[in-house]
């Protein structure tokens, strides 16, 4: 039984993980949360579904998602984010509140408000790990989720530490006003890091479709439990985002499995709210230095 | 924002004397049964949102799970009125008290976090509360709720909505202006030199934690009361109202009426509560019109309602009422 | 003069067919948004497809009916507030709606105070027991399906079950009335896990079930994506007992979504889902085929019992209408009182002053999942 549950933890981990990276990368370039992540979630995984249903083959679809879902990052950075620069943190997350609410209404519109699936990418067959009696499953899709997931991470990893544009959102997120005087449009970075965040978001959407479906809705609680990771890990840290997500997904499976399964989420937030009175930047957060 | 915050003296009565006269005013608007639950929906979030808004907009904390207090304090009265019999006229206080006691326990650790941090904390202290809730349902009624006893002084049953109405408009009358003093005191002076920094106000020896808890207590308090006489009118409760989704809808109508803006804390709750019943007829397109009014109306007016209209009709009102010496809200 | 007293005349000969025909309204209010959309969208298209049938064909008492219905989003404020409208702003003649149990409670002092005759659309036994005046049902209840399942438990020799249901208030309502009459059916629970309604993966839960000792069948009581997961992740695991689900996901999506892992599936639900396949003399066979083709050969959608229900309730009140001869709201509750053999797409309906809700447990058909379709067990 605990091979089983930390699986099952590992399985939903990844895909915070994968959700938390989203929000580490927006707040990184603008210290802006964006509670409207987990709507690019959805967007990914209702673009492909649908894409699907109409008959466009797997693949294509879920290239078509990603990159509709990064037209929407780009959007809502150039339409809602940028207009508002001066504004107070405060102000910022409530439009990303707004364009959640604003998504979540126009996925009705433009699909429906039923419940959809991808078919698995690899099959359905689950793969029996370990003896006989005390064997644990995992299905194959959960493997393709650990794999983006991984991949992801290090092609972010790369991004940000070799590549001139992955520098730039860097040094924007360390000071905006030293960055632009160096030359860097601190606009493009915001776009950049709003479809980035969206890309990833979209990716973490089709990933889990085969297995834990999508609908208009399914975006709310993913966003909530990807930010509660985000912070876990330490904002601003992409390896916190992701040490943040597993270790939300194996608390959560592990108080379903040993505590009590009625109680899991409940156990999971008081899990955080330990960590964060102790660790008051989270797991792997940067002790920030506040200039006063 | 920080600097807008500290330089608001509000010493003037005739803003509260305003709203007293809008109050006493506004039945003559109202038709019908269902308008006045409106209005009293209306100011039941105002007096929650007046709460939060000292916490936001002057301590410049923040708080994502405010619900919370305002569930608690519902299913409080609710379960002392009608498990243990108790006269509504005790519980209510008593478990408004509970929850201030609770809010006290809660915040005087994780009141020590920072920014997001806290949002973080505080949000999961709300998803907690909401889940015990839905999840008791021996006590509670469960995701289903529970009926809740009417309040009573002595014989009298306060029902019908005309009744309710005043007795929500006097108790908002009684936040606000518990709210304008608090931040007229030497106490709202101390938080609003800590909103605008913490380090330099610790310097001069204003004790932030204390504070920075006293508010978080008081915004706690009007939020469990709201609750609380939320529970009595409608006569049942359920866990929904003490949800994520609804602590993010008081803190969307305090910035959207405008931050360090008691008024703008009743305006917000006033535009965020009506809206939705008016955008109703837009069936399907509800959703839409909605995030796309929150959206633009924060992108246009960045500082909130009221303040942004004071910036601006205020230079005139001032030329206009030349006797009125730069009082402003 | 006489000029006058003839246009007086064809005055009032043209007023009085104007006021004749003020329509009925049918007040609803729906979870046609939020996380119960899927009971509230077919329930909304049922009533705006009936209404405009009725309408078609010459309406109600000689009259047009008018539906005024509102989306509650699945919130009990709200349908709160909008049952408030629907009765002193729009002043409804009945109220049909309320898809979930949360909603209707909230609304039953409402319809009580203004004593309006109000037919909630939800799901828990709460609703009508103990019975108020002026509040009917008609879907099934959670306790009829805990009873129907343990009775198919029993005839298939399983005595020890496990129970697993998520956070919502039908999953809750359902575990408890079953926690309440497993013994009464000679069932002992054994395990009762709960996952959240948003979560992704049930293996920790089913992982827990599968290690408890002498589990013979497992009930899952829930709605939405969350038993389409247990379902996939129950095959996954390779539990071998039956699998039960409730009514709460008696429709194709369910059985689209959990794919293979279904085959075998059992579950209650009404004659409504295997319409076709119903023997020509069952009581309930033209109902239901009627209803099945009207609504998808409108919506090109798949039927649902949850929209079935909503056709019931615009039926019944209709009926009660057309018997009472009145839409004068006391009138109309008397007839709904005493409706008798009534055949709906839920059943066959016999209310009393004891039974606001009608139904016994031959309502409720036993189905198994077949090769992606569902199959009568007899």
């Amino acid at each position: 039984m605990l091979t089983q549950t930390l699986l099952s933890g590992l399985t939903a981990g990844a895909i915070y993980a994968l959700v938390a990276l989203g929000f580490a990368i927006i707040y990184n370039a603008s210290q802006v949360i964006n509670f409207a992540q987990g709507e690019f979630v959805m967007i990914g995984g209702m673009t492909a579904a649908a894409l699907v249903e109409a008959g466009v083959p797997l693949p294509l679809s879920i290239v078509i998602s990603i990159a509709a879902a990064t037209a929407v990052g780009l959007l809502l950075a150039k339409l809602a984010i940028e207009p508002a620069r001066g504004a107070s943190v405060v102000t910022l997350i409530i439009i990303t509140i707004g364009a959640s609410i604003l998504l979540r209404g126009l996925a009705t519109l433009v699909w429906d408000k039923k419940i959809h699936r991808l078919p698995a990418f690899s099959g359905e067959t689950p793969i029996v790990l370990g003896g006989a009696a005390g064997s644990a499953t995992l299905l194959p899709q959960v493997l393709w989720v650990l794999g983006a997931g991984a991949a992801a991470v290090a092609l972010l990893t790369w991004f940000f530490r070799r590549t001139l544009a992955g520098k730039a959102i860097l040094a924007v997120s360390y000071n905006p006003l030293a960055a632009e005087l160096m030359g860097i449009s601190v606009r493009r970075t915001l776009a950049a890091s709003f479809a980035l965040s969206a890309a990833l978001g979209a990716l973490a959407g089709v990933l889990i479709a085969p297995i834990a479906f999508t609908s208009w809705d399914s975006g709310v609680m993913l966003g909530l439990k990807g930010f509660a990771a985000a912070i876990l890990g330490g904002l601003g840290s992409a390896a916190g985002a992701v040490a943040g997500g597993l270790a939300l997904g194996l608390v959560e499976a592990l108080g379903a499995g040993y505590v009590s399964s009625a109680y899991k989420d409940v156990f999971a937030f008081l899990i955080i709210l330990a960590a964060l009175v102790f660790l008051p930047d989270g797991l792997l957060g940067r002790r920030a230095a506040e200039r006063v | 924002m920080a600097s807008s915050a500290a330089a608001r003296p509000s010493g003037s009565r005739k803003p509260l004397l305003a709203l007293a006269a809008v109050l006493a005013a506004a039945p003559l608007a109202l038709a019908n049964n269902y308008t006045y639950e409106v209005a009293i929906l209306v100011g039941l979030n105002a007096l929650a949102c007046v709460g939060l808004n000292l916490l936001i907009g002057y301590a410049g904390q923040i708080s994502l799970g405010h619900a919370a207090f305002f569930g608690l304090g519902a299913y409080g009265s609710a379960l002392l009125a009608s498990r243990y019999g108790w006269p509504t006229l005790v519980s209510l206080p008593t478990a408004v008290a509970a929850v201030g006691l609770l809010a006290w326990a809660i915040g005087r650790p994780i009141l020590r976090l920072k920014g997001h941090y806290l949002a973080m904390a505080t949000l999961g202290f709300g998803i907690i509360v909401s889940i015990v809730l839905s999840i008791e349902d021996g006590i509670t009624g469960g995701p289903d709720g529970m009926p809740v006893p009417p309040l009573k002084i002595a014989a009298w049953t306060l029902a019908g909505e005309r009744t309710w109405y005043w007795l929500i408009a006097a108790a908002l009358l009684a936040a606000v202006w518990l709210a304008r003093n608090l931040v007229d005191s030497p106490h709202g002076r101390a938080l609003r030199a800590l909103h605008g920094s913490e380090t330099a106000a610790a310097a001069l020896g204003v004790d932030a934690a204390r504070h920075k808890l006293f508010v978080f207590v008081l915004s706690a308090l009007f939020a469990a009361t709201a609750g609380a006489l939320a529970a009595h009118y409608s006569g049942f409760i359920t866990p929904a109202s003490a949800s994520f989704l609804r602590s993010i809808e008081l803190v969307t109508m305090v910035v959207f009426g405008g931050m360090a803006s008691t008024f703008g804390a009743i305006v917000g709750a006033a535009v965020l509560t009506t809206l939705p019943q008016l955008l109703t007829v837009l069936k399907e397109y509800e959703m839409v019109v909605l995030g796309a009014v929150l959206m633009a109306t924060m992108i246009f007016m960045p500082r909130g309602i009221v303040p942004t209209l004071a910036s601006a009709l205020g230079p005139t009102l001032e030329k206009a009422f030349a006797a009125t010496r730069g009082k402003r809200f | 003069m006489i000029v006058r007293s003839l246009v007086a005349i064809l005055g009032l000969v043209f007023a009085l067919p104007a006021l004749a025909q003020a329509p009925i309204r049918i007040g609803a209010f729906l979870a046609v948004t939020g996380p119960a959309a899927f009971l509230g969208d077919p329930e909304q298209k049922t009533l705006e497809l009936y209404v405009d049938k009725l309408n078609a064909a010459s309406g109600v008492l000689g009259r047009k009916l008018e539906l005024v219905a509102y989306d509650s989003a699945g919130d009990a404020e709200k349908a709160r507030s909008y049952v408030k409208r629907l009765i002193e702003q729009d002043k409804v003649d009945v109220i049909v709606g309320g898809s979930t149990t949360g909603e209707t409670m909230a609304a039953v002092p409402l319809a009580e105070a203004a004593q309006v005759p109000f037919i909630s659309l939800a799901g828990a036994v709460v609703i009508i027991e103990p019975v108020k005046k002026w509040v009917f049902k008609t879907p099934h209840t959670d306790r009829m399906a805990c009873e129907k399942v343990f009775v198919d438990m029993r005839a298939r020799g399983a005595t020890r079950a496990a129970l697993i249901s998520g956070t919502g208030g039908f999953d809750r309502s359902m575990r408890a009335e079953c926690l309440k009459v497993a013994a009464k059916h000679g069932v002992t629970i054994v395990a009762d896990e709960t996952y959240g309604a948003a979560d992704t993966d049930m293996t920790a839960q089913l992982a827990k079930i599968k290690a408890t000792p002498g589990v013979q069948a497992v009930l899952n009581a829930g709605f939405g994506q969350g038993p389409a997961i247990v379902t996939k992740n129950y095959r996954q695991l390779g539990i071998s007992a039956p699998l039960y689900q409730s009514h709460g996901v008696a429709s194709k999506q369910y059985v689209k979504l959990s794919g293979d892992a279904a085959e075998g599936v059992r579950l209650p639900a009404a004659a409504l889902l295997v319409a076709e396949t119903l023997p020509e003399a069952d009581p309930q066979k033209k109902v239901v085929v009627g209803y099945k083709s009207d609504y998808e050969g409108r919506f090109h959608q798949e039927v649902s019992t949850f929209g079935g229900h909503a056709y019931d309730g615009l039926m019944l009140a209709v009926n009660a209408m057309q018997r009472a001869g009145s839409t004068e709201k006391a009138k109309v509750r008397d007839a709904l009182e005493a409706t008798r053999g009534y055949v709906g797409t839920g059943g066959v309906v016999n209310m009393s002053t004891q039974d606001h809700m009608g139904l016994d447990l031959s309502a409720f058909r036993m189905l198994e999942v077949r090769k992606g379709d569902w199959m009568l067990v007899k």
